[in-house]
């Protein structure tokens, strides 16, 4: 969730930096002090449940945790820890559920966002069946953004390989009415009026999976968007064919230089406060999805997505067939930023000098569906 | 009408650490359904936990009243007789 991103954690108070890898067995945690220097893996919490997302929210004088789960029998749960971890609950009614007139029913919180800095008790959440909530009471309850929910559009969105999911969730920094949000396979969708409408946002995207690789104004597989440090309107896109960078906040989205012909892969990360700078985990081809030819090498710009410099000090360079999820690379927020992705094969591998150098923090983990990280309070 | 649910390990949490709950029933007839639309009011989040918001049961989950699974029965439409109990079952699923 680039939403982590978002915010600007005031590191001089923090106490420490706190890791919540969600996997496809529970929760678990990395902390380390704030030095980032040892970090100590804990868990699995909520063991054998599924942790698509996950949010570190540190707008107010404690840092609040959330996490969004979903158990193969008993369904989704909300739940949220003041505590770092040490102890959970759960609101008696659901948090999240759609209205009686939907006939849905929340399968999966794919996505939870914290809304503006100056408004602690705004909180977005991305679901599958894909539709957009807003919580105004600090993620205790949450309604359903109907703009959003009754577009026309939105009878003609087909799930993509993850199902029908919305996530992501981008609050614009300085005008908190501005909503951009990601949907497989619908594609990015903007609200400029706190969510009352939208209209779709995809100008300029080839749909390589239509016949004549089509541009149409939805049914792009959009995988994950991120907001430059920089520039409020500068956004990075990783689509399922393809990195795009938009200037205009989406009006229009432009190729960016391909890395080594590769233009398949889930995540996509802006370093969180160095404008232009950005990061990409290519993946080998839709057919294969894995890390290309066994090297696994994270990809940065920094110079808004013109050039590209591979990083691998430190990553495994031979033998290694990884996968990374959509929300499965993070940043900590942090100016000399750490960067946390996970796999599917369970590794958690990080750096915290802005992508320079790398570690193995973890490993032998089950499948890691979700990772965020922030200087905790 | 008093019915007892019989709560899985899994669950016992969201009630207290019980293995069951005891649940008033006033409808006629009392129905699975109207047995978990009680249970709503006074354990909504293991009520939750077996329906989702639209009242559908979670498909891997096994509802069985006197030993009965009420897929062979008439489904949440089943009746429930006094004395009876209906015990909440995972169902061999997952992964």
């Amino acid at each position: 969730m680039n939403s982590t991103t978002e915010q600007r954690p005031t590191a001089g108070r923090a106490i420490g930096t706190l890791v919540l890898i969600g996997t496809t067995k529970g929760l678990f945690t990395l902390r380390a002090g704030p030095d980032r220097d040892t970090f100590v893996l804990s868990g699995p919490t909520f063991r054998g449940e599924e942790i698509y997302s996950t949010c570190i929210d540190n707008r107010g004088p404690q840092t609040r945790v959330f996490v969004g789960s979903v158990s193969s029998h008993w369904g989704p749960v909300l739940r949220r820890s003041d505590d770092l971890g040490a102890t959970w609950r759960e609101e008696d009614h659901a948090a999240l559920a759609f209205p009686d007139d939907t006939g849905a029913s929340v399968a999966r919180v794919w996505q939870l966002t914290p809304g503006p800095a100056d408004q602690p008790d705004v909180f977005y959440a991305g679901v599958e069946p894909a539709a957009l909530f807003r919580s105004d009471d600090g993620a205790r309850t949450f309604s359903l953004i109907r703009g959003l929910w009754d577009h026309p559009h939105r009878p003609q969105w087909v799930p993509g390989g993850g199902g029908m999911c919305l996530h992501t969730i981008l609050v614009h920094p300085t005008d908190p009415d501005r909503l951009l949000i990601a949907v497989s396979a619908a594609g990015v969708y903007r609200s400029d009026d706190g969510g009352d409408t939208w209209s779709a946002s995809n100008r300029g995207i080839v749909v390589p999976f239509m016949p004549d690789a089509p541009t149409p104004e939805f049914g792009q597989c959009v995988h994950k968007v991120a907001r430059d440090a920089g520039d409020p309107d500068r956004l990075y896109l990783q689509h399922h064919g393809g990195i795009y960078s938009s200037d205009n906040g989406g009006d229009s989205w432009e190729p960016m230089t391909s890395i080594a012909g590769m233009d398949f892969g889930f995540p996509v990360v802006a370093h969180p406060t160095r404008a232009g700078h950005a990061y990409l985990l290519p993946l080998e081809s839709d057919g294969y999805r894995c890390t290309p030819d066994g090297h696994c090498i994270v990809w940065k710009t920094e110079d808004g997505g013109e050039t590209w410099l591979p990083l691998t000090n430190g990553l495994p360079q031979s033998g290694a067939h990884l996968t990374i999820l959509r929300d499965g690379f993070t940043t900590d927020g942090l100016d000399r930023c750490g960067l946390y992705f996970g796999t599917r094969t369970g590794e958690l591998f990080a750096s915290t000098d802005d992508g320079d150098s790398w570690r193995e923090l973890a490993s032998h983990l089950p499948p890691i569906m979700s990772v965020r990280a922030a200087p905790v309070h | 009408m008093l019915v007892r649910v019989r709560i899985p390990t899994q669950l016992r949490n969201l009630a207290g650490g019980a293995s069951s709950v005891d649940v008033v029933v006033d409808s006629t007839p009392v129905t699975v359904c109207s047995v978990f639309d009680s249970l709503a009011t006074t354990h909504p989040a293991l009520e939750r936990r077996v329906r989702d918001e639209t009242g559908r049961m979670r498909i891997h989950v096994n509802l069985f009243v006197d030993g009965d699974n009420i897929r062979d029965l008439d489904g949440v439409e089943t009746t429930i007789g006094d004395g009876s109990d209906v015990s909440i079952i995972p169902a061999i699923s997952g992964g």
